[in-house]
């Protein structure tokens, strides 16, 4: 039989090869992209296709299906969230003057940071929690769905060269002491201490696949659903509420929103332009 | 058409963005992205001041926003802004050229998304920004549209637009946007 449909145009076959990619990645790796947000996941492909000297998508494919490292490396590429330590200053000066207060009612505290990268939202966590005399009773399960980050987050490594921005966000957040305490130079990087890390819980966990493992007071998950789709930050959305505590608050980044998540009803706004929310229901 | 227009703009580009916004009709087809290159930090009035005299409404895009004719969505500081087929994302992948939002990407996107559906205009700026994503919409089969060079408050950007690709137009920012009327239309 004749088949007479007109040759794909480059963007279709494209989007079969990007369908194959997230596939077969699934199907040797466990790991799934397939509900990932198709703008974002095209272009980080494309990068690592580039950064491969391959030419195509397919050829991609073919590269990470025969070489673990190839696919770490695509993993790396697909999984990073660009951050900086107190991205939106605004978000932890609103956090410290509307969440610490009732954080300080209870005895022990879990925090989750979902998407953890390569931890800088998790030092800023740690930092202004201990500023507020919280640290000592709170544990903080740092996660993220690729290994090498969470090794990289247990660093605590991060170049010199951020400290001037993240210092003008420390202050920008209401920061009550000087950001150098934190940390000590080692050549071009900074480590930061290690009493920071006390009490965090470095894990790996991939939000699109695994489900929760605690109840926690609070969870920040900022910047990490705008990469997935609609049905899979459902999903997501609602993995998140069942592991909030009853009152339990979560932080989202300054471009989502719950509207769309399922659980609207579920929660009280604390502060509409920083994207807290409040279980209640 | 169920297409789209993306805007591209750098320096100076709040005004001939607001000149071009103002001139369109509320019942224009499609909807409209914009990447107008912002510093990443505070909170910034930007969507309202480009909306002030416009029949559009311009909002600042949140992840996810379902695309809808007549209205104008502008990338969010420090984020990039990518179209799907019907709504938009956002993303905090790292600078590209130096900037966050970045033209190309949001450019790119549209191509990919819309092809031959796709209008993409760049206007003013001090930077080769945009070159490379109006070029993807030409190759993807969309209008390619550039503001004349000589008339635009910094050149460097229609200038680059104009060296990487043949745009359909290169036109005065008063004629643009009674051009996206009658291509959308």
């Amino acid at each position: 039989m004749a088949d007479e449909r007109r040759p794909l145009r480059r963007r279709d076959v494209e989007a079969v090869e990007l369908d194959l990619l997230a596939a077969g990645i699934h199907e040797a790796y466990g790991f799934d992209f397939r509900q990932y947000s198709r703008p974002s996941f095209r272009r980080r492909v494309w990068r690592r296709v580039d950064a491969e000297g391959l030419h195509s998508i397919t050829g991609l494919l073919e590269r990470v299906l025969h070489d673990p490292a190839a696919m770490q490396r695509l993993l790396a590429e697909l999984s990073v969230n660009v951050s900086a330590m107190f991205r939106d200053p605004g978000f932890f000066r609103v956090f410290r003057e509307k969440v610490v207060p009732q954080l300080r009612t209870y005895p022990f505290l879990r925090v989750w940071n979902a998407g953890c990268a390569t931890g800088e939202e998790t030092i800023s966590v740690a930092i202004l929690l201990k500023e507020a005399g919280l640290y000592d009773r709170t544990r903080i399960y740092a996660t993220d769905m690729n290994e090498a980050t969470v090794n990289q987050a247990r660093s605590r490594s991060y170049p010199i060269a951020k400290m001037r921005e993240y210092t003008a966000n420390y202050i920008a957040a209401g920061g009550t002491r000087s950001f150098s305490e934190y940390y000590v130079a080692d050549g071009e990087r900074v480590l930061f201490q290690p009493s920071l890390a006390e009490n965090i819980v470095f894990a790996q966990h991939n939000l699109a696949t695994d489900r929760s493992f605690n109840e926690f007071h609070v969870i920040m998950c900022r910047n990490v659903m705008i990469y997935f789709n609609r049905d899979l930050q459902e999903r997501v959305h609602t993995l998140l509420y069942e592991s909030l505590t009853h009152f339990g608050v979560l932080g989202l980044g300054a471009r989502e929103s719950i509207d769309f998540s399922g659980h609207l009803a579920g929660y009280e706004t604390l502060d509409d332009a920083e994207r807290l929310y409040r279980k209640v229901a | 058409m169920s297409g789209i227009v993306a805007i591209g703009a750098s320096w100076g580009g709040v005004h001939a963005i607001s000149v071009v916004l103002r001139a369109l009709p509320a019942e224009l087809p499609v909807p409209i992205v914009i990447a107008q290159h912002r510093s990443d930090d505070g909170p910034s009035r930007l969507s309202e001041t480009l909306g002030r005299r416009s029949a559009l409404v311009v909002v600042e895009a949140s992840d996810k926003d379902v695309l809808e004719s007549g209205r104008a969505y502008l990338a969010p500081p420090g984020y990039h802004l990518l179209v799907d087929r019907a709504s938009v994302s956002v993303s905090t992948d790292d600078y590209v050229r130096f900037s966050r939002p970045s033209i190309d990407v949001l450019f790119e996107s549209v191509a990919d998304a819309y092809g031959e559906d796709a209008v993409g205009v760049i206007l003013t700026g001090a930077s080769d920004d945009g070159a490379q994503g109006l070029a993807r919409i030409h190759e993807a089969g969309g209008v390619t549209i550039v503001q004349e060079p000589t008339s635009a408050e910094r050149r460097t950007m229609p200038d680059a637009a104009l060296a990487t690709g043949r745009p359909h137009r290169v036109l005065e920012l008063d004629e643009i946007a009674p051009f996206l009327v009658k291509v959308c239309g």
